[in-house]
This record gives structure tokens, sequence and C-alpha cells, in this order.
């Protein structure tokens, strides 16, 4: 289509301002409100800038940086919790999305239907996600109360949100809920790609369905799942519509991710520079994970 | 033997996993559905039934007369409506510009909208919050456009790229040759092609600005102009917890994304495979 090179293209070319001014308004929006914030972070983390505190205000060079690393034990601790959160659930997306997108993709009856459900968690907003599920983990009208003392799994109904023990675990089901449709969407639409021709010949040369799997589906799949687990992990990290709705960060900071820690030292201490250096280290931290993972994966550019 | 093995396996290996996952899905929304249509005084009580018995509306119209939840509904379609009408004429801008020209610069255009996917926004708050302090706006349901114009922008972008691509540009030149000029074109040939595209990406732009919660909640903080997400969370704030009303206001407020993404999720499997995507 682009290679068609007519005498009218010419024409066009000679408007050579032309292209720049549809790209305008977009460029301009994305200058001021995405690019200068982010610059203004990077400046603001050389700085002491707390509202609260402002005839301490001033250039403070890697002071904050300094502070955070030797002194700041809350940021250790919600390193490790953002570890254990991204980790639990993208693995499980992924799992999850690995098998629905598989069965979906069989010749089933209503598959549009399965579908379009399946998907349905996608379109979904983290704080309605939360609203739903809290009414699930209540402890006094939670469905999950009502049918595990149903059951007899359970003699006392349990408090699922509040309880140490099972707080972290009830956030991440309900994120997982959130997330496994975009794994689903993606896998599919990755899985549709492969020919039916080649599944037939694996069933004529006798693999099994785990085999088939393993040898053809899991690799050509390859590249949507680092694309997709890349994705998701940095959304993850940064997401925290669910945790700050449900727990605030709560119980003792056990469900602080780092996004989370950033926001309250920013917009709750209003410690600005603190939390600029903060936001300055997550950007980091992502970076080197993207690229640590690309290099694991094995991908490369070429295999684009 | 062999036969019915196989199909029992058939039917674990498929019918156990739709079965869960339908189970996992649908499990919520029927509680939130059955708590709202519960009277306030059945919700506690003991022992917890599985249905609505005897089922009312009392919760939907308290809330929705009560609560001010009507004027946050009415804001949030307005913010989201808004910014999906501006984000579409942005976009069609860019994705024709990306589509149809060539030009220094393009390659590096193309790279930064893509990066732009992998920002971690919550940095954004906090330098926004200052910028539109200082523009005098903060509280503002402009606040709310302007973020969320700027945030969506990229994608949306992308994913209508994917569309103009679609279009063949011959009709252009053929056109073109017959004497129509490029504002021409566009609004008669490109723009009509176009529709369903417009349409689904406007929609898809609504869909992601009404779910927006951590910009409102940081940027808003006068109720007169809150949003549907910062309402529902100011009622969990609240002294008295009213589940019924809560779970009333989460359906609706849920009502509207679930039918847009009935429209669209026929565009959802080819879009967001479409080079990028949301997470």
């Amino acid at each position: 289509m682009f290679s068609v090179n007519t005498d009218l293209r010419k024409k066009f070319n000679f408007k050579k301002f032309v292209p720049y001014i549809f790209l305008m308004p977009a460029v301009m929006l994305i200058m001021i409100f995405l690019f200068y914030p982010m610059g203004s972070v990077f400046y603001y983390s050389l700085f002491k800038y707390n509202l609260a505190k402002p005839y301490a205000n001033g250039f403070y060079g890697l002071g904050n940086f300094i502070e955070i690393f030797t002194k700041d034990k809350v940021f250790y601790k919600t390193l490790w919790v953002t570890i254990k959160w991204v980790l639990s659930t993208v693995s499980v997306q992924l799992i999850i999305g690995l098998i629905i997108s598989n069965v979906l993709n069989q010749k089933l009856k209503c598959r549009g239907f399965f579908r379009a459900a399946t998907f349905l968690p996608w379109a979904v907003s983290g704080i309605i996600t939360s609203m739903l599920w809290s009414l699930i983990y209540n402890e006094h009208m939670g469905l999950l109360n009502t049918v595990l003392l149903n059951l007899g799994i359970i003699e006392k109904g349990v408090a699922w949100t509040s309880s140490i023990d099972t707080i972290f675990g009830a956030i991440v089901v309900a994120e997982i809920w959130r997330g496994f449709p975009f794994f689903v969407i993606i896998l599919l639409a990755s899985l549709q790609n492969i020919p039916e021709s080649i599944y037939e010949s694996c069933k004529v040369d006798g693999a099994g369905k785990l085999s088939t799997f393993l040898y053809i589906t899991l690799p050509h799949l390859k590249q949507t799942i680092i694309f997709g687990t890349i994705l998701r992990g940095v959304w993850e990290f940064n997401n925290i519509d669910v945790i700050y709705a449900i727990t605030g960060g709560g119980p003792a900071n056990m469900t602080t991710t780092l996004s989370m820690y950033m926001l309250n030292q920013g917009i709750r201490a209003n410690n600005f520079g603190y939390a600029a250096a903060l936001t300055v280290i997550v950007s980091v931290i992502l970076m080197i994970l993207i690229y640590f993972y690309m290099k694991v994966m094995g991908y490369s550019e070429e295999e684009m | 033997m062999t036969k019915a093995r196989k199909i029992l396996e058939n039917i674990f290996s498929r019918h156990i996993f739709l079965l869960l996952t339908m189970l996992f899905v649908f499990m919520p929304i029927y509680w939130a559905l059955v708590i709202s249509l519960k009277h306030e005084k059945d919700i506690m009580q003991k022992p917890v039934k599985l249905l609505p018995d005897p089922a009312t509306w009392e919760n939907y119209q308290f809330v929705w007369n009560k609560t001010g939840f009507s004027k946050y509904f009415i804001n949030t379609i307005f913010v989201s409506g808004l910014s999906a009408i501006v984000i579409v004429i942005f976009a069609v801008l860019v994705a024709y510009g990306l589509s149809r020209f060539r030009f220094k610069g393009k390659k590096s255009f193309m790279l930064i909208f893509l990066a732009t996917q992998l920002v971690p926004y919550n940095m954004l708050i906090i330098p926004l919050f200052l910028i539109y302090k200082n523009m005098g706006i903060i509280g503002s349901l402009t606040t709310l456009i302007i973020t969320y114009t700027t945030v969506l922008l990229p994608f949306n972008s992308v994913l209508m790229k994917s569309f103009v691509d679609g279009i063949p540009i011959e009709m252009e030149e053929a056109a073109m040759i017959d004497g129509c000029n490029r504002m021409g074109v566009i609004f008669r040939i490109v723009l009509p092609i176009l529709v369903p595209g417009l349409v689904a990406i406007g929609s898809f732009a609504f869909l992601s600005s009404w779910n927006e919660y951590i910009f409102p909640v940081m940027f808003i903080n006068n109720k007169e102009n809150f949003v549907v997400s910062v309402g529902l969370n100011f009622m969990i704030g609240q002294n008295v917890l009213m589940y019924g009303p809560l779970a009333a206001g989460s359906i609706i407020a849920l009502s509207v994304p679930i039918m847009i993404f009935a429209y669209i999720q026929k565009f959802l499997v080819h879009g967001l495979s479409a080079g990028a995507v949301k997470g």
C-alpha cells in the first residue's frame, strides 16, 4: 500500500509541514502534561520540598535518596510487599489466562457468550472491583463466610480484610479477578493465528494433548507471553486502586506497595521531594526489571 | 472404553474450567446484585440468604436521590464524554498523520507513543497536582478531562492508526484527482468509512475515563465535583456503613461500563493485539 509512488504522493510531500499540523495538538498535550511532569519529578527528587515544613525546603542533592536507602525501613518493607504483589497477581493471571484462552479457542457451544463473559471483569474498574469483593469478604453478610459456614469448613465468620493472615490473599484474589481477562484476550488473539493444520498433523503423528501444548502452542505464544507479562507486571506494579480502596495500605503497611508508599508520602504527608525521589527509584527499578526480563526470555529486536 | 474416557476427559478439561471461570467471574456481581435488592434489615440477618427475599428497589431509590449519587453520575458522564470526544478528535489527527504521510521524525514519534505505555502514571499525580494548583484549576472537572485525555491519547492513537491503515489510500488519491482537497478527502471519504473505528475508540476512551479512580481521588476534593468512583469511596468512609445503597451504587456504576463493553468486546481481541495493549 505504501510502496505505490504516484505523482500525487510526491505532491503530498511538497507540503512538508502538513503532517506536523496533524500531530501538533497531541504532541503539545503530551509535552505539557506528560513529559514536563515526568521531568519535574526528577527535578524535585533533588530537593527537600515539604509543604508541612516549608522552612526546611531547598536543594538537597542526593539527600532524599540517601535517606531512603539508609534510614527508611518502610521503604524496604514496601519493596518486599511489591515483589509479592506483582509476582502473585501476574503469575496467577497468566496461568488462568493460558488455560482459559486455550479452552475458549476450541469449538464450544455458545463460545461467543463464554468469551464475552470471560472478558467482562476487564471492563470493571478497580474501585468497583473493591466494592464487589468487599461485599464477598464481609465478616457478617459476606458470600464467602456464608458458603464456608454452610459447608461446615469454618465454624465462625472470618474477617477476611482485617485479619493479617488473610488480607494479602484477599486483595490478590480481587486483583486477579480484574486482571486475568487481559491475558485471556491477548493470548486468544495470538492463538487464533496458529493454523489448524499444525494441530491436525500433530494428531496424525500421535502427539498427546500435553506435548502439543508444550511444543506447539507455548512456543507460538512466547512473544505474547513476554509482552503481556511485562505490561501487566508494570501495570500491577503501578496500579493501586484495589489496595487503596480495600486496605489503604494497612494494617501496619502490610499491603503498602512502593507505588502506594510514594503516593502516601506525596499526597498525605505532603512530602513532595521525598515522594519524587521514591518515584525516580520506582522508574529505575521498572526499567531494570523490564531489561532483565527481556534478556532472560531471550527477546531480541529481530524477532519482532 | 477409550472413547468414553476421551469424552470424559474432554468434559473435564473444558467444562470444569469453563464452569469455574464463570463462577469466579459472576460471583461478585451476583452477590452485589443480591445485596442491592435486599431490605436493609435483611442484609445482616442470620442465616444469610442467597437470594433477595423479599426484593426491593429502595436501595436504588435511596442511593440515587439521597446521597448526591445522581450528581456524581452526571459529572462522570460529562467528564468521560468530553474526554472521549477530545481523544477521538486528537487520535484521528495523529492516526491520519502517521498513516498517510512520510516525514522526518516519524519513527521516533511512534516510539515515544509506545513508550508512554510503560510510564508509571502514579508518578504524574504529584507534579500534575502542582501544575493544576498553579493554574488554579485544582478540584475542577477540567483537571480530569486534561489528565484522561493526555494519559489515554497515545494508546488510542495507535489503535486508531490501525483503523486508518485499513482504509485503502487509492480512494483518497482518486478523489484528489477529481479535484477534492485534503480537507474534503478527510471529511467526505476517511471519516465516513472510519465511523465504526471512531465509535469503538470513543467507547473505549469513555470506558477508561469512567473507570479512573486515583486521579479523581487525588485532584477532586469538593463534593460538588465528585465522580462516581470517588463518591462510592466517600460513602465507605461515612460513619454509618449502608451496604444496601453501596451495593446499589456499585451496580449502577457498573452498568455503564458493562453496556459499553457489550458493544466493544468484539473489537477487543483484534484491537488489543494490534500492537498496543491497555493494562
